[in-house]
This record gives C-alpha cells, structure tokens and sequence, in this order.
C-alpha cells in the first residue's frame, strides 16, 4: 500500500457472524491489519495494539472499519419486511481480490458454464440488453432489467423461468441481488455478498440472504447458496491476475459486463483501489 | 435409504456419485455443517459418535465410514464396481480404499483450513497432500504403461469413487494438480463415466461436449 490514505479504509466490513462468535472470539484480519471480534454486551473488535475499533451489527453480521466511516452502513430495506427468512450462509475464503469476489457475482453469462442446470443451460447462454447507471444521490452502482433463463433460479424453484434480477453495489466490496421471488410473484428476493478483504489478495466472503420461503428447510437454502458460491470459488482463484484490473488492457469487456465496467469505473471515481491493479500489465 | 449429506462434504459426494453411478436412489437429509455444526448435535452424535458425515441408514444398518458405504451400494446394484474378481485386484482396491483415508485427512484437510477456516497446520497438511498425491501419480503413470485407466481392475471400481472427490478437490487446498498430468488424466476419464455427477468445485467436461456443426458436414466418427 502506498502512503496516501487508502479511501477503503474508511468503510463498514462484515467481520464475522454475530450468532457464531466462538468464546474466546474470533481471531481474523482486516486489510492486513490483525483484529479479534470479541463476544459480548456489545460486541467488540480490537486491534493488536489495543484499539477499539467502530462496530455496527447488521443482516447477522458485525460490521467494522479500520477508519472512520461517514455514512452509516447501507441499508437494505428488505431486511426488515415481516415474513423474510434471514440466512445466515457462514464464510468460505477465497484466495482472490475482494473486488474479485464482487466483480464476478455482477456477471451474468458465466451461469451456463459455471451453474449448469442451476442458473444457466445451453444453448440459453445470450444475456439481453439491460440498463446500468451509477446513482449519483445514493452513489451506487445498478443493474436493472436483466433477464436471465434459468433452470433452477432458487431453491424453491421446480423448473425453468425467465428470472429477472437487478444488481446494487453499495460499498466496495458488498454487493446486493435483487431477483425474481418464486414463492411469491411481485417481491424480489434479496441475495447479499459481504466481502471481508483479508488482503489484496485474499478475503473471506460471507453470502446472506433474506428470502420468501416458506417450504425450503433452512438448511436447504443455506446449502443451496453454498453449492452456488462453490462453484465459483474454483474459477475465481485461477482469474489472472489476481488483482482487479480497472484499466482496459488484456481484458476485453462486451456488453454482457456492463455492471462489472460501471462498477471498476466507480471504484476508480473513489479511489477504491484495494485489491485492484492501476497500470495495465 | 437415507444418506445424512453435506453439499461441500467431499466423502458425502462419493457416496452421492456412487449411487448416480450404480442406479441407487437416496433419500439425502440436509446436514447444517457449515456454518450451523449440526454433524455435532446430539440427534446426529446418536447415530455416529465420531460427529462426521456422511452417515447411511438403510434399515437396520447404519453406516459411518464412507468407503464401507461405496462397497455396500456397488455390492447392491453393481458388483461389476467392487473389483473383486481375482485376488490382486480385490486387495489393490482394498489398498486404495484405505490410502483414500489419508487423501481425507491430508487433502480434506487442507481444503477444510484453507476454505471453511477450520483449524490446522496448513502448510504440514499441504506437504502432506503432495507426497500422497505424488505416490499416486506414480500408481497411475505405472497402471498407463499397462494400458490401463483406472486404479485397481481394467474398469473403473468403488477405490477410484473413494480417492477421486478430494484429488479432484486438491486445489480447494491450495494444492495445485498441475504437476500431476496421470491424476488429470485420471480425474478425466471418471468425470466422462456415464451417470457422472457433480459437486461444487469439481465441473462436468464441458470441454468434451461436441462443437457446433456446420451444416455442410454432418458428423462422422
């Protein structure tokens, strides 16, 4: 990291689930900084040399930031509607750039070779035209309109529909899936990456969702979302390079990475560059 | 039958793929093992005090060791599977189903500290893994230059099911398979195997599908 302040330093990152903190607590890192969650009324985070960090507790997680954040930590409406069911997917370390981790859950067209027959099938591998735009008063990045064929779009899904979604990328390394809900038409179902960078290099993501479903046994759905995640650890730790690229060099976008273009140019606009790489290679 | 399953569970995935493989259906009962330790409760405790998974209930029978439940499921819908037809072929898969221990203890291993964040020696566990992962190149450069593919018999048997998901999954590990091209070749010929499932981490061969046709030249073989 150079000198100057890393303008990520001062954002909210979810650093364990607060209904699982082992006794002694729970021994982690933050962009390179060790920490510990301690357990307790209230819970606490702490650094090696004995700062406390600023903490908030939400959609199940403790959230922490190095800094000092200005804004709150994002809000997720949906959250509290009465009848969600909150899952708590646990955490699964993935050895690439959180921005990685984020980049590749706004993709679209790796569904039919990566989740076969779960959220994609050939020959249905064309994604439609959708719309992106950075909110300039929530400065966010969204996807809307995106239509996908899917085979299996969720759990409680029995066959194939068109499913839509929309993308929301309200912190630099969460990121928030809005989708078509089966279990009941006109809600969407809510589908949240919390990325904790670890490193540059490393992070540990933790997958939440609040969901319609009244079927699906909790485990079901917790393992349904982890067989997703799965089976894109193994294609995000063989990404070269590992860093995020946010210039256009040897990776050539199509139309199909609309979100994932409109989210490296507002990491760029932030200066949010932890785990990305600035110079083409 | 009844098979107590974990989606990321490399020993729960062979039974699954063995049973894909012979024609047995099982009626899987999700396990919270991740992040929920239910493989701990006491309801589970009750059937296998050693708290892993997978465990197989068929009638009276309950079983807790993965290699025993590939053996029964071959034995019951397809014998062609145990390998047994002479007795060197009956011991090498009796050796392959004991070194797939090791595979879970090493590879498995690391694969749980590496990703789950469970506690372990990281890098003992991955030289541990390569030395087993060495000694099996070694096996299958060997069974090659006999013209063969698969582990213990002249088919693929239940040893090449028991060794093959945290082989598959070294990389999970931190492990890389690349110097290693009699285990890829390996790993291939079981992920061609009619009836072949998958988990996550271990893809289907999209590469081997055929490529688009142009009209003017029908396929020939």
């Amino acid at each position: 990291m150079t000198m100057d302040r890393q303008p990520m330093i001062d954002q909210w990152y979810p650093v364990a689930l607060a209904s699982q903190l082992p006794a002694g607590g729970r021994a982690t890192q933050l962009m390179g900084t060790p920490i510990t969650v301690l357990p307790g009324e209230p819970i606490r985070v702490v650094t090696a040399d004995g700062r406390d960090l600023r903490i908030t507790v939400r959609y199940g997680h403790v959230w922490t930031s190095l800094g000092d954040p200005a804004k709150e930590l994002f809000d997720i409406p949906e959250a509290d509607q009465p009848g969600r069911r909150l899952v708590e997917v646990g955490v699964v370390r993935v050895r690439c750039s959180p921005l990685r981790a984020v980049e590749n859950f706004l993709d679209i067209a790796h569904f039919p070779f990566v989740h076969t027959d779960i959220l994609g099938a050939e020959p249905h591998t064309e994604v439609g035209k959708y719309d992106v735009e950075i909110r300039e008063q929530e400065d966010e990045v969204w996807a809307t309109k995106v239509q996908f064929y899917q085979p299996q779009a969720a759990k409680s899904a029995t066959g194939g529909i068109t499913t839509d979604y929309m993308y929301r990328v309200p912190a630099p390394t969460s990121t928030v899936l809005y989708k078509t809900c089966p279990a009941r038409p006109g809600e969407w179902d809510v589908i949240t990456l919390f990325v904790q960078p670890l490193t540059e290099e490393l992070c540990d993501v933790w997958p939440w969702m609040a969901l319609f479903d009244d079927e699906t046994a909790l485990t079901d759905l917790i393992h349904f979302q982890q067989m997703i995640f799965l089976q894109d650890r193994s294609i995000l730790e063989n990404q070269i390079p590992r860093l995020l690229p946010l210039d256009p060099g040897r990776e050539i976008p199509t139309r199909a990475d609309l979100t994932s273009v409109a989210y490296r140019r507002w990491l760029k606009r932030h200066q949010f560059t932890y785990g990305a790489q600035l110079v083409a290679q | 039958m009844i098979l107590y399953d974990y989606i990321l569970s490399p020993d729960a995935y062979k039974v699954r793929l063995m049973a894909a493989l012979a024609g047995v259906k099982l009626n899987l009962r999700a396990v919270d093992v991740h992040p929920g330790r239910e493989h701990e409760s006491e309801p589970l405790r009750a059937l296998n005090p050693a708290g892993s998974i997978p465990i197989l209930l068929d009638g009276d029978l309950i079983l807790t060791e993965s290699a025993a439940m590939l053996v029964y499921l071959a034995r019951l819908e397809a014998p062609t599977w145990l390998g047994d037809d002479n007795a060197a072929n009956a011991a090498r898969v009796q050796q392959w189903l004991a070194f797939s221990r090791r595979l879970t203890d090493h590879l498995g291993g690391a694969r749980a500290t590496e990703m789950l964040s469970e506690p372990g020696d990281l890098p003992a566990l991955q030289r541990a893994g390569t030395l087993d992962l060495r000694e099996l190149e070694a096996a299958l450069t060997e069974r090659r230059i006999l013209g063969q593919t698969f582990l213990a018999s002249d088919r693929p048997t239940v040893a090449d099911i028991a060794c093959f998901p945290y082989v598959a999954l070294a990389p999970d590990g931190g492990v890389s398979l690349d110097p290693y091209p009699s285990i890829r070749l390996w790993t291939r010929a079981i992920r061609m195997l009619p009836g072949f499932i998958e988990m996550p981490g271990i893809h289907r061969l999209h590469e081997l599908k055929p490529e688009p046709l142009s009209t003017e030249t029908p396929e020939t073989v």
